[in-house]
């Protein structure tokens, strides 16, 4: 990859910034925010999945010690506020609009999962409060709990007037013509797919401090989140009729969100409500277990996938029926993530000429279900790659071979593809080869030989992916349903004495831009890193933008970051021009100096921020003072990053543990900024990826009780289970950023579950196993092997 | 976690004193299981009395057993070169209890007290044919487990140490539940001159449990061979979203298998 010629600029691996006040302790999170006077609130969550509130019994709780207050959702109705609103809308197949049951932020008389909230009892302290909360007395007429997602549409009705449970019905992609290439297929492939819940398990739990100032009738909002102003506007104006101009929110250190701390979630409402209502300040943090309850889930998709092929085998249409669990009530992106952020990338890095699908979003009592890492991409990249891998043994093809056969060639770009994005760059052969060569692929077999020798069974997979991010055209995004804007903003300060303050209305929450972005600065200007910061996180400091998800904060934030810093060269350069008395057209900036061309005469940026502050010398007919430059850039089109994941597993049959013995990774994400943190998103990704393919699952039984609510049960992946990661990048610079950048935030988790699954299947194949669900546990493989013992001895 | 009352005991007496005049005490080892149980708001003692300072850590041979004190912590015991060199399946079992962090809390005398049916120390002293020495008596192992979570121990007995003899051969071998790291299943295997004994835990309803067919087809030929399609009946073993009873009885006679072959 090509080596940054600036030090601290594009392309070094500059060590993180951030890093040292998290690694000695002085990372300010939420919970460590305290306001004078503050109450503790505990939230009373339902431990029945479906019922009426039949009557709540307070009195004897009230007069617990400590206690200030006890609100339900009477309080919630008699002060009329809304809930948590739905940001982007796909409308059904037959053109009307999706139902958008009300959520409300306590529960209305009916309570829908297990961890619904019912009340919110406010203390002195919280041990008080939870004390408390014990002695409420709620009696519930219990309904047998919906969840099994193939049957919940023919159950009664869990939100009233919502029909058949079925919170949308929506199709993409040409019917006909895909129903024309099935007729005319040489070969058919029909696969099953399951994606499995799993639980985000951010490192820090959601918490939120909120303050009434009753002196200027400003409320402030602490809160675990990745977009405070987005938080700011749907709380304000949506929620609780509260002024923005009388709202600061202030997402400050944040430990992890991968898009769990997206969506507002009633906690926080009820905090910023509670804190006017009973005139004292309102602590929230949320324990372990009330963050498996309570942050949205992840995935949770049944399709039915349809591959057909002419007799040359290649793809000429794909067909995919999915139901998607989106849970008890609607969050930001629900209705989102498995439709037009899952739809429009079943084209994967294929040249598929005719694909349809169909989803629908169904209710059932469990845990509202939004975008986690990968947000529909991981969904999309799972059944296509599956599917790949299937097809290929049923025709007889390499699964190497079958995927090169069949990809978009490099010079078929830009690319439309059957589901609406056109793809503007991509080269996936190189990646494929480069990621062969790294696991020594021609020479496997040998390998698995070797491991039958020694009782276990060895296997490889392959997942070639594509994903969108870098979202999103605003227009693209209202014309498909969505009610938000998502370009970015950037202002960049420079102040009088040459330091620079980098205001981005992105969030960094784990990704590490307090220095990535700084090296946008360092390239650009040519100033040390250290006198570079980037602010972020809060509503009163940086202009209107739309926070950190869907790998977004570098292709739009940093192309806003970029554009603003041009203006700064560029009003710099007239200012260079005035006091170096020459032409505009003559003065270059490079390394931090502006220089006459073809002389040695030059001014210092430091010397020209200086003059921009204390105009004495300084172009005043043409120029206003000062030297800082706002950008709001809305992006031409998603990115689209693409890669290779290969995976290699041993299984031990006795047991049916699989153990990961390499993992390769060849990925194309642009340029990059820093190499360094761009493998540790890599890492990441994986890391979550392989823990939704072995490990995690969210796992529901028949009375909606969550059975895996602690670590007790729900497996995370753990450092000891992964062998070295080997990662490596080729560029295809984007087309349409100043930088040529892609995102890298969530490839990984996209990439590997099919690459874990496809192995764990290729380990299998010759006991006589031919398709296995996630997760792949010790007792699910060794299952499946005795199946297919059975089976084959019958 | 509700308020309590913490005490410090000064020796085993005192402790048990303490604990009488108590209305709902408990008494705290390593607080490996306890505190976890006390912030999740599953207990509410009125007061803890903590054992840490009643001398009761020490690892000794008395020639046919190994004396461990209740309150040694499971590094101990796993970096002991006197139970590495007597038993070094004891060392071992130790060894991979929890993580780094539990080991340097945990103790053996806590873990039996408590009998997880997931621990692995139960086995150990089942299959060793160990005993359970209080401040007033002593419990065989065959006379001290009393179902899941349950022992013979009285409510102010408290476990001074416990004798575990010195077998010809022993392994423990355990497969992992894969999120908490208890045993799933754990196995036991201890040959005496008088015969083989193979204790099972993390599978039993009941916890800890000798697999009698087992022990004997080792005992006439104690070899992984001789057990080659050995198991257990999955009666009576426990199913969760981990494992059905099925697959436990599966991993029991796998495990079995793997510790008669690491016996050597």
């Amino acid at each position: 990859m090509p080596e940054g010629t600036v030090k601290q600029g594009i392309g070094a691996s500059v060590r993180r910034k951030e890093d040292k006040r998290f690694l000695i302790g002085k990372g300010n999170y939420t919970d460590d925010i305290n306001r004078a006077g503050q109450l503790h609130v505990y939230f009373l969550r339902s431990p029945v999945a479906f019922a009426d509130i039949v009557s709540i019994d307070k009195q004897k709780a009230e007069k617990a010690s400590g206690v200030v207050a006890i609100l339900t959702g009477e309080d919630v109705a008699a002060d009329n506020l809304g809930g948590p609103i739905c940001g982007w809308v796909p409308t059904n197949k037959d053109g009307s609009a999706p139902s958008e049951p009300p959520h409300p932020i306590l529960a209305n008389g009916r309570v829908r999962y297990v961890g619904d909230h019912v009340a919110a009892v406010f203390a002195e302290t919280l041990e008080q409060a939870m004390s408390a909360a014990e002695l409420i007395n709620v009696t519930y007429s219990e309904m047998p709990a919906i969840t099994d997602l193939k049957t919940a549409m023919d159950k009664p009705q869990i939100h009233d007037g919502m029909e058949s449970n079925t919170y949308f019905d929506w199709e993409l992609g040409d019917e006909a013509a895909t129903n024309d290439a099935f007729d005319k297929a040489a070969t058919i492939v029909q696969v099953d797919i399951r994606n499995n819940r799993v639980i985000p398990n951010a490192m820090e739990p959601r918490a939120a401090v909120a303050d009434y100032d009753t002196g200027d009738g400003r409320y402030t909002l602490f809160t675990t989140s990745q977009n405070p102003q987005l938080t700011r506007l749907v709380i304000g104006a949506f929620m609780l009729n509260i002024p923005e101009s009388k709202f600061r929110v202030v997402a400050p250190d944040v430990g992890g969100g991968f898009g769990s701390k997206i969506y507002v979630y009633p906690e926080e409402a009820v905090c910023v409500w509670a804190s006017k209502k009973l005139g004292r300040a309102v602590k929230w943090t949320a324990d372990r277990t009330q963050a498996f309850l309570g942050d949205a889930h992840g995935r949770d998709h049944i399709s039915d996938v349809k591959l057909a092929l002419d007799k040359n085998n290649r793809i000429t249409g794909l067909r995919v029926d999915t139901l998607a669990n989106l849970g008890a009530y609607l969050s930001a992106f629900a209705m989102v993530t498995p439709t037009y952020l899952h739809g429009t990338l079943l084209s994967g890095v294929y040249d598929i000429p005719a694909i349809y699908t169909n989803v629908r979003g169904i209710c059932t009592n469990t845990v509202n279900v939004d975008a986690y890492r990968g947000a529909g991409r991981p969904e999309a990249t799972y059944l296509l790659e599956r599917t790949m891998d299937v097809a290929a043994k049923q025709v007889g093809m390499d699964p190497a071979e079958f995927r090169r056969l069949n990809f978009i060639p490099k010079d078929a770009f830009p690319y439309q593809t059957a589901v609406a994005l056109q793809y503007d760059i991509g080269d996936y052969e190189p990646l494929l080869d480069r990621a062969m060569t790294m696991i020594d692929y021609k020479n496997f077999e040998n390998r698995r030989t070797k491991s039958a020798k020694n009782g276990k069974c060895r296997g490889i997979g392959i997942s070639t992916y594509i994903e969108a991010c870098g979202i999103a055209p605003s227009a693209v995004v209202g014309a498909l349903g969505g009610r938000v804007g998502l370009y970015e903003s950037a202002v960049v300060r420079v102040d009088p004495t040459g330091t620079i303050s980098v205001l981005t209305g992105t969030h960094s929450h784990g990704q590490g831009h307090d220095t990535t972005f700084a090296q946008l600065v360092c390239d650009k200007l040519g100033v040390d890193i250290e006198a570079v910061e980037i602010v972020h996180g809060d509503s009163d400091r940086t202009a209107f933008g739309m926070g950190t998800y869907g790998s977004r904060s570098l292709a739009v934030g940093g192309t806003a970051i970029s554009k603003a810093l041009d203006k700064v060269i560029a009003k710099g350069k007239i200012i260079a021009a005035h006091m170096l008395e020459a032409a505009d057209a003559d003065i270059e900036f490079k390394d931090g100096k502006f220089t006459v061309a073809g002389t040695d005469r030059e001014k210092s940026f430091g010397e020209i921020a200086l003059s921009a502050y204390v105009p004495h010398n300084f172009p005043h007919d043409r120029l206003e003072p000062g030297l800082e430059e706002t950008s709001f850039y809305d992006p031409l089109n998603f990115t689209y990053p693409s890669g290779t994941h290969i995976a290699e597993v041993e299984i031990d049959p006795a047991t049916g543990v699989v153990e990961l013995v390499d993992w390769v990774c060849c990925d194309d994400f642009g340029n990059l900024i820093n190499p360094m943190v761009v493998e540790g998103q890599v890492h990441g990704g994986i890391a979550q990826g392989v823990g939704q393919a072995l490990y995690e699952e969210a796992a529901y039984n028949d009375n909606g009780q969550l059975l895996s609510a602690s670590y007790m049960d729900y497996c995370m992946p753990r450092a000891d289970h992964f062998p070295s990661l080997k990662v490596e990048n080729l560029v295809t610079a984007c087309t349409h950023n100043d930088l040529g950048v892609k995102g890298c935030g969530e490839a990984g988790a996209i990439a590997s579950p099919p690459a874990v699954i496809n192995a764990v299947v290729d380990a299998l194949s010759p006991l006589g196993v031919t398709d296995i669900t996630m997760p792949a546990t010790p007792q699910k493989v060794w299952q499946a092997i005795q199946a297919a013992q059975t089976k084959a001895a019958e | 976690m509700y308020s309590t009352k913490y005490v410090k005991a000064k020796d085993i007496d005192d402790a048990a004193t303490i604990m009488a005049s108590a209305e709902d005490g408990k008494f705290l080892a390593g607080g490996m299981t306890l505190i976890p149980t006390l912030k999740q708001r599953l207990a509410n003692p009125d007061c803890l009395v903590d054992l840490s300072a009643c001398g009761l850590s020490a690892i000794a041979d008395d020639g046919s057993a190994i004396r461990v004190g209740a309150m040694t912590r499971h590094v101990e015991v796993a970096e002991s070169a006197l139970v590495q060199k007597t038993i070094p399946a004891v060392a071992d079992l130790a060894g991979h209890i929890g993580d780094r962090q539990v080991r340097n809390c945990g103790t053996i005398g806590g873990s039996l007290a408590n009998n997880d049916p997931a621990a692995c120390y139960p086995a150990a002293l089942l299959a060793l044919g160990g005993k359970v020495h209080t401040q007033s008596r002593s419990i065989a192992a065959e006379d001290y487990f009393d179902g899941m979570f349950e022992t013979t121990l009285e409510e102010d007995e408290v476990i001074r140490e416990v004798s575990l003899p010195k077998p010809e051969k022993a392994a423990y071998v355990k497969f992992p539940n894969p999120a908490s790291r208890y045993a799933m299943v754990g196995v036991f295997v201890a040959k005496f001159a008088d015969g083989v004994r193979v204790a099972v835990t993390g599978a039993g309803e009941d916890g800890v449990f000798r697999a009698s067919d087992l022990e004997a087809a080792l005992d006439a030929n104690f070899s992984a061979d001789a057990i080659a399609d050995g198991t257990v009946s999955a009666d009576g073993l426990m199913s969760d979203i981990h494992a059905s009873a099925e697959y436990r009885a599966h991993l029991i006679g796998e495990m079995t298998r793997r510790a008669v072959k690491a016996c050597g």
